[in-house]
């Protein structure tokens, strides 16, 4: 599931604040912009068991974490979900669930509450059925719509995290008119992070700037009109804006992912740096790879940085941008964000662009999250 | 978030049951959990929260507050307070009970 990005008024001081449990990759959508690994299928065993899940809290805990995400995949496929979020509550998390919505039921979700989750993000298409079962690859709209009332009903806050592709774009009006009338009282049209399934699907999904700024006016209209009773999340994706996001508020510097089978991750996308090893939790204590791990220590701090960025005075703000994008579009993690117009690679993300306005007129097939599908060479 | 309710002497107040409110010996400070988001209080701000609790209006949150910062005038210590709950309330930390 793409994440709401997380607002920390709390500088880390060194300590992992926010830890992110992939508890697995397997899912029943097939959502054309996953950010799983296109490769998540050979995770399907060797999932951390519930006492390895364990241990992996209690030591973020001990760590100094303080939010925890449950995430995936879809989380709710584990059986012991429940009882993993009443461990982290009771251990002081705030706990939160990113979740499709696929799996969960009004049973489970009572008894979540009672074990103390806090907070849900629930993954969100469209408003319009045709739409949201065609960027999800599966007939889950109502299903979804059900589980959204029912989370409301039971008095949960939720965040509605709406990808925003050329699809749904022009539904965008509608899809805050319906999460008004959910009560929703957090909105986030996410930009898509073109990374895996995402990156596949790029031509087809990146809206244009005309598409974006038409939203973006549609976005004001709403704000305008609903006042404070609800916040609606959207700015101008990195393609567009010239500056990198400060992806992770820098590499191992407040955020800590842990893959289904155990590895240790900056960010959920890092395990595409295919130069860098994970160190895995079933061989090492929390402490160690948050601490003393090379693959957390590498991208840590600006020693690592290459011109343009080493010399350059937003790199206390953007920290030059994500690692994963720039090895997924330069070839060299390294190496400026190229979504900054002072990369000198700044030219892979206009081409996309172009490429991907070419497309609008001449529509082609999408390319869902799928079990055998291989990179290189298209279906196994 | 809410807009805020005008704090006035028989004001009481409880803190946002979606928040978590609770000493984090890590930051040897108080922090205020929500979804997705960590504010470190500082010591000023935690005592105030604390009495947030729907038993003390504002008036008799001004007596326990002097009481603890003996010293300040009981007037500065009534306007400071009044300015941190209409704060608190804008943001959402904090809902007025009737
Ligand atoms: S397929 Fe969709 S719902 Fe499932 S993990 Fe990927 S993005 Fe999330
Ligand atoms: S050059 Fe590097 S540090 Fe400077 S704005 Fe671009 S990405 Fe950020």
């Amino acid at each position: 599931m793409p994440k709401a990005g997380s607002t920390l008024s709390l500088d880390g001081e060194g300590k992992p604040l926010w830890v992110s449990l992939e508890l697995t990759y397997q899912c029943p959508l097939n959502c054309v912009f996953c950010s799983n690994p296109v490769d998540f299928d050979d995770y399907r065993e060797g999932e951390l068991s519930t006492e390895e899940w364990k241990r992996v809290i209690r030591e973020a805990r001990e760590l100094g974490a303080l939010q925890i995400g449950f995430t995936g995949g879809e989380p709710a496929l584990r059986k012991d979900l429940e009882e993993l979020i009443g461990y982290a509550d009771s251990l002081g998390f705030y706990t939160n669930l990113i979740s499709s919505g696929i799996g969960l039921t009004p049973t489970r979700l009572v008894e979540m509450k009672a074990r103390g989750l806090k907070h849900i993000q629930l993954g969100f298409q469209s408003c319009d059925e045709t739409t949201a079962n065609l960027m999800a690859g599966a007939d889950a709209f109502r299903r979804k719509l059900e589980i959204a009332r029912e989370i409301k009903a039971l008095g949960f806050p939720m965040v509605l995290n709406v990808p925003v592709t050329r699809h749904n774009l022009p539904q965008i009006p509608e899809i805050l008119n319906l999460a008004e009338s959910l009560g929703v009282e957090y909105i986030e049209l996410a930009n898509i992070q073109y990374y895996n399934w995402a990156l596949i699907n790029r031509d087809q999904l990146l809206p244009t700037r005309e598409q974006l700024e038409w939203a973006e006016a549609e976005v004001a209209r709403f704000r305008e009109r609903v006042g404070e009773r609800m916040t609606v999340y959207f700015v101008i994706p990195d393609y567009y804006d010239g500056r990198p996001k400060a992806c992770m508020n820098g590499w191992g510097a407040i955020h800590l992912t842990i893959a289904p089978d155990g590895s240790a991750l900056p960010c959920s996308q890092a395990r595409s740096i295919d130069t860098l090893s994970f160190p895995n939790v079933r061989d090492h204590s929390l402490a160690w790879l948050w601490q003393e791990s090379d693959t957390f220590n590498h991208f840590r701090g600006d020693s690592w940085m290459k011109e343009p960025c080493r010399s350059c005075d937003e790199k206390e703000k953007d920290f030059g941008g994500c690692r994963c994008q720039a090895l997924a579009l330069t070839g060299d993690a390294a190496n400026a964000d190229p979504a900054c117009s002072k990369s000198p690679h700044h030219s892979r993300i206009l081409d996309a662009i172009d490429r991907a306005a070419a497309t609008q007129d001449r529509p082609e097939a999408l390319i869902y999250r799928d079990a055998g599908f291989n990179c290189e060479g298209g279906e196994r | 978030m809410t807009s805020p309710t005008l704090p006035t002497p028989e004001h009481r107040y409880v803190i946002n049951p979606l928040f978590l409110f609770r000493w984090e010996a890590s930051q040897n400070a108080h922090v205020l959990l929500y979804p997705e988001g960590v504010v470190k209080l500082n010591a000023s701000a935690a005592s105030i929260l604390k009495l947030c609790n729907g038993t003390y209006n504002v008036t008799q949150m001004v007596d326990h507050l002097s009481e603890r910062y003996d010293g300040s005038p009981r007037e500065l210590i009534g306007q400071s307070l009044i300015k941190f709950l209409e704060a608190a309330d804008a943001k959402g930390w904090i809902n007025a009970v009737a």
